[in-house]
């Protein structure tokens, strides 16, 4: 091809993704260990998931809970019976140097994902997700100096390797979508969207370190090759050269890394060169992938059944197990029954927690006085601190009291929002006690009557202006009342008193 | 207490409960057993002083019921061989016929027993790594129903044909220990809780064959040697005269059997011993060069012959072209073989044949020549492959005064009509 038309093709680029997700269970998939790993390293351990000789695993059922909830919500099929495999390999995070995992006959087969991304709705197929055992975590370390900070950057000028195996066994559900992405950004909105539904299902903590690991590959192909369906035939995918990019925790991650690769990919291509089938390492630090000092056989796994764990049957899983609704059906529930918008509705669904949270507050009090306070108030003063909802979940009755002082009129909106809400967020006071300290209760009646009265009998000139039709005069005698009153008055039920006095 | 005939690898001592039903028995343990704070090796210098820090649940179950550990016994390095004499600990002779092999693996197992070195012994069999020493040594050792002994603990070489059972002098303590380690175990999950397996098997030694209906391979009878054939029909004979009726069957699937066990195994040690690379335990890394040179030279110096052997036919046989070729096939055959078993088992109550188509070897007569070795597995193998229980029992001597073991196999979880029925011959 000569550089001209190399220059001039129109490209179309093909994604697809691995995603690793740690399920959230109390053990680990094949022991009785604790799934924290925040510990000491190698505490969290016993024979079974250090591999001693002899050990043999024991499938925690709850893992394949969690799996057959992401089964229902991804709309996959569960088989008849799920078998584990072996696959073997040599690694030192890897205790037996082999990692028990699914095969021929994963947990989950043909399932979707809908997900919108720029106002369209999108779907994009997944292939299988399957369970498996997570390996343990290595850092690499020079002598004096200590751990160096990554797995692959690091290995070349290491002393020597440290092995933590608190994390070797932890469940791992692993994804692989069908190549149905064509840009990014699509990667992006699939993976905020996978992670809030996984968070629905309360299978997954997204803030959990590691908790979300990406592999992704990326083709280019013949914008001519994509069929006016979106579909790309298996063998003109079969014939591109792909990169597997590899060490991708996070969505914005994703979605550099996958716009680095496919303008890298882009350049060769348009210079008439060729893209080289290589497994690729995303640095998060520069945003750009490296390709790693690969050897170029493929891997040969060895896979066969894992004889040590029968053969389990979960026809009847799927029908068994109940999952929460799920976030697209609660948008839309939420509109019709709330009476919401758009906007709001998925404002409020975002999380699991945000939408408990706004379906308490309005079952005690209103729809419109929940929807306000939850998405207006509550998530636009987060979204300014860079805070999640996860960071107030446990103060959530507090922010049920402010609510609840805004709707008994104790206080006003203003205040509600403007002092006692900050405050709460920034200094991690109680409501009550900022409304004490800011002295922000309403004055009672009395007060403000009594304040009304002073001043009418103090300024008599813009008594007399308002009785001369001078409507503006009235603004002046509310300001003199909201100063006497510490502005704890509503000036509105000032405004009525007033004309009320004064009319009279 | 080293024995003369280099049966135990060591000899520390594991006390048991003051009371239980083995109170006041011994009882060796096979060195691929974990023991809790006392040395497993596996017969390897790969695993030499690694001390484990739990016990497999048929140790603790053992101790709970009475008895006394004397000793861990020696055998061929990881159940790899059919001599005991591949042992990284050096090569066990046979306390019955001295100058000859024990058989294996399990072979310090049956030769404590037979010397009266203890009272009992656990054993492991993967391909007939209990039967063949037990019929070696003159002593009676039982291949339970894969699911029936709990696994935890024991060091895999092929872990979904391999099983713990008991070796001892007679049928009925067989039995007996038998009855105290079977049994469902939260901690191995391919265990099962089969009704009425686990009770009353000590009971069922009474040696009543009266009306047993006995099926005889002609397949695994018919290649042996001439002297233990001789000594299979007079024990025959003997179940005949005590009511018995035997008759021949066909198990045509079992000339492949040997050749799919050891596929299988083989492919299942490749994995099974990936572990042992140095990093955690036993022979232990200060290599030079990268972690995988470390893991080859942690391996190169661990390993011996015959393990290496196996590891390196067992990855071959799994690898991507091969699969299909050997392990799915050996699988197939598998299948093929549980199948003839379930038959000819509906046409008798019991299978019987000699245990080893041979008498015990003489000491490193076959080490050189690893084909013929396995082969001498014809009888065994084939049972591992179709996860049913067996007993070898003593059938008598051959004329040069050589041990000779009777095979009698039966059912899923059936180990009681087999105890019945070798009760009458030990």
């Amino acid at each position: 091809m000569t550089a001209q038309a190399a220059e001039s093709r129109e490209l179309a680029t093909v994604i697809g993704l691995e995603v690793h997700v740690q399920l959230e269970t109390e053990t680990k998939i094949f022991c009785g260990c604790s799934t924290d790993g925040g510990e000491e390293p190698n505490t969290n351990t016993c024979p079974v998931c250090l591999g001693l000789p002899g050990a043999l695993p024991v499938l925690n059922e709850a893992a394949v809970e969690s799996a057959v909830k992401i089964g229902k919500a991804i709309d996959a099929s569960i088989p008849e019976e799920t078998t584990f495999h072996r696959k073997n390999y040599y690694y030192p995070d890897l205790p037996k140097n082999f990692q028990i995992t699914q095969y021929d006959s994963p947990i989950c087969q043909d399932g979707e994902l809908e997900f919108s991304h720029e106002g369209d709705s999108r779907t994009v197929g997944i292939r299988r997700a399957h369970l498996e055992e997570d390996p343990g975590s290595i850092k690499h370390a020079r002598e004096g100096t200590g751990p160096l900070d990554s797995r692959t950057t690091g290995i070349d000028r290491a002393d020597y390797t440290l092995v933590d195996y608190n994390r070797a066994g932890t469940p791992l559900m692993e994804i692989v979508t069908r190549p149905d992405f064509r840009d990014p950004g699509e990667v992006r909105a699939f993976l905020e969207k996978l992670e809030e539904v996984l968070e629905y299902l309360g299978v997954f903590d997204a803030t959990r370190d590691g908790s979300l690991r990406i592999d992704a590959n990326l083709s280019l192909i013949d914008a001519e090759d994509v069929h006016d369906d979106g579909s790309i035939d298996e063998a003109v995918l079969e014939a591109a050269n792909r990169t597997e990019v590899k060490n991708i925790s996070s969505h914005k991650g994703a979605e550099t890394a996958l716009a680095f690769e496919a303008s890298r990919q882009k350049k060769l291509v348009q210079s008439g060169r060729e893209v080289a089938q290589e497994t690729r390492h995303f640095n998060e630090t520069h945003g750009n992938t490296v390709g790693m000092r690969s050897k170029e056989e493929e891997k040969d796994y060895r896979y066969f059944r894992e004889a040590d764990l029968p053969a389990l049957r979960v026809s009847h899983w799927k029908e068994d197990i109940d999952i929460p609704e799920l976030p697209d059906a609660r948008r839309d529930r939420f509109v019709s029954e709330y009476d919401l918008s758009e906007e709001a509705a998925s404002k409020l669904t975002s999380t699991k927690q945000v939408a408990d949270f706004f379906e308490a507050v309005a079952e005690r009090f209103d729809a419109d006085l929940a929807a306000t306070w939850v998405a207006d108030e509550l998530l636009g003063e987060l979204n300014y601190r860079d805070m999640l909802i996860t960071d107030v979940e446990d103060r959530f009755d507090e922010i049920e009291r402010l609510v609840e002082l805004v709707a008994d009129d104790e206080i006003t909106a203003k205040n509600a929002k403007e002092t006692v809400l900050r405050e709460m967020l920034d200094e991690g006071d109680d409501p009550d006690a900022i409304v004490d300290r800011e002295g922000l209760g309403k004055t009672s009646g009395d007060a403000v009557q009594q304040a009304v009265a002073a001043a009418i009998e103090e300024n008599p000139d813009a008594v007399a202006d308002y009785e001369d039709g001078d409507d503006g005069a009235i603004n002046f005698l509310v300001g003199q009342v909201m100063g006497k009153t510490g502005g704890s008055a509503d000036p509105g039920e000032v405004n009525q008193l007033l004309r009320a006095e004064l009319d009279g | 207490m080293a024995t003369e005939y280099n049966a135990y690898i060591s000899d520390e001592t594991i006390e048991g409960a003051d009371e239980g039903p083995l109170a006041g028995q011994t009882v060796a343990v096979k060195d691929n057993i974990s023991t809790k704070g006392v040395q497993t090796t596996c017969g390897s210098s790969m695993l030499a002083g690694y001390v484990p820090p739990y016990d497999a649940t048929v140790v603790e179950r053992l101790t709970a019921a009475g008895a006394t550990v004397p000793g861990k016994t020696n055998m061929d390095e990881f159940g790899m061989g059919t001599t005991t004499e591949t042992s990284a600990y050096g090569p066990v002779e046979n306390p019955a016929a001295p100058g000859h092999v024990p058989g294996g693996s399990s072979g310090g197992s049956a030769a404590v027993v037979a010397a009266g070195d203890a009272d009992m012994a656990l054993g492991t069999d993967t391909g007939g790594s209990i039967r063949c020493p037990a019929a070696f040594c003159g002593v009676v050792g039982i291949k339970p129903t894969y699911g029936l002994v709990s696994r935890y603990g024991l060091v895999a070489y092929a872990n979904s044909l391999e099983q713990i059972g008991p070796i001892a002098p007679t049928v009925e303590e067989a039995a007996e220990l038998l009855e105290v380690i079977a049994g469902p175990d939260e901690h191995d999950a391919t265990t099962r809780d089969h009704e009425g397996a686990t009770e009353g098997l000590a009971d069922a030694a009474d040696g009543d064959v009266d009306g047993l209906s006995i099926g005889v391979p002609t397949e695994l009878v018919d290649g042996a040697d001439e002297a233990v054939v001789e000594t299979f029909w007079d024990a025959i004979d003997e179940l005949e005269t005590r009511g018995a009726s035997y008759h021949e069957v066909d198990l045509p699937s079992v000339e492949h059997a040997v050749e799919a066990y050891y596929v299988i195994a083989m492919s299942e040690a490749s994995s099974n011993l990936a572990r042992f690379d140095g990093v955690r335990y036993g022979q232990s890394g200060g290599y030079e060069g990268n972690w995988n040179e470390s893991f080859a030279n942690a391996r190169e110096d661990g390993f011996g012959e015959e393990v290496k052997r196996r590891v390196l036919l067992g990855t071959y046989a799994l690898s991507a072209g091969y699969h299909d070729k050997y392990y799915k096939k050996a699988q197939d055959a598998r299948a093929w073989v549980k199948q003839d078993f379930d038959s000819a088992l509906d046409e008798a109550d019991v299978l019987a044949s000699p245990t080893m188509p041979i008498p015990p070897m003489e000491m490193g007569e076959s080490l050189d020549d690893p084909l013929t070795m396995y082969l001498a597995d014809a009888n065994t193998t084939p049972v591992n492959l179709a996860n049913l229980p067996a007993i070898s029992v003593p059938a008598g001597e051959t004329d040069d005064g050589l041990p000779v073991g009777l095979q009698l196999v039966g059912p899923a979880f059936g180990e009681k009509q087999l105890i019945r029925a070798g009760s009458a011959l030990a």
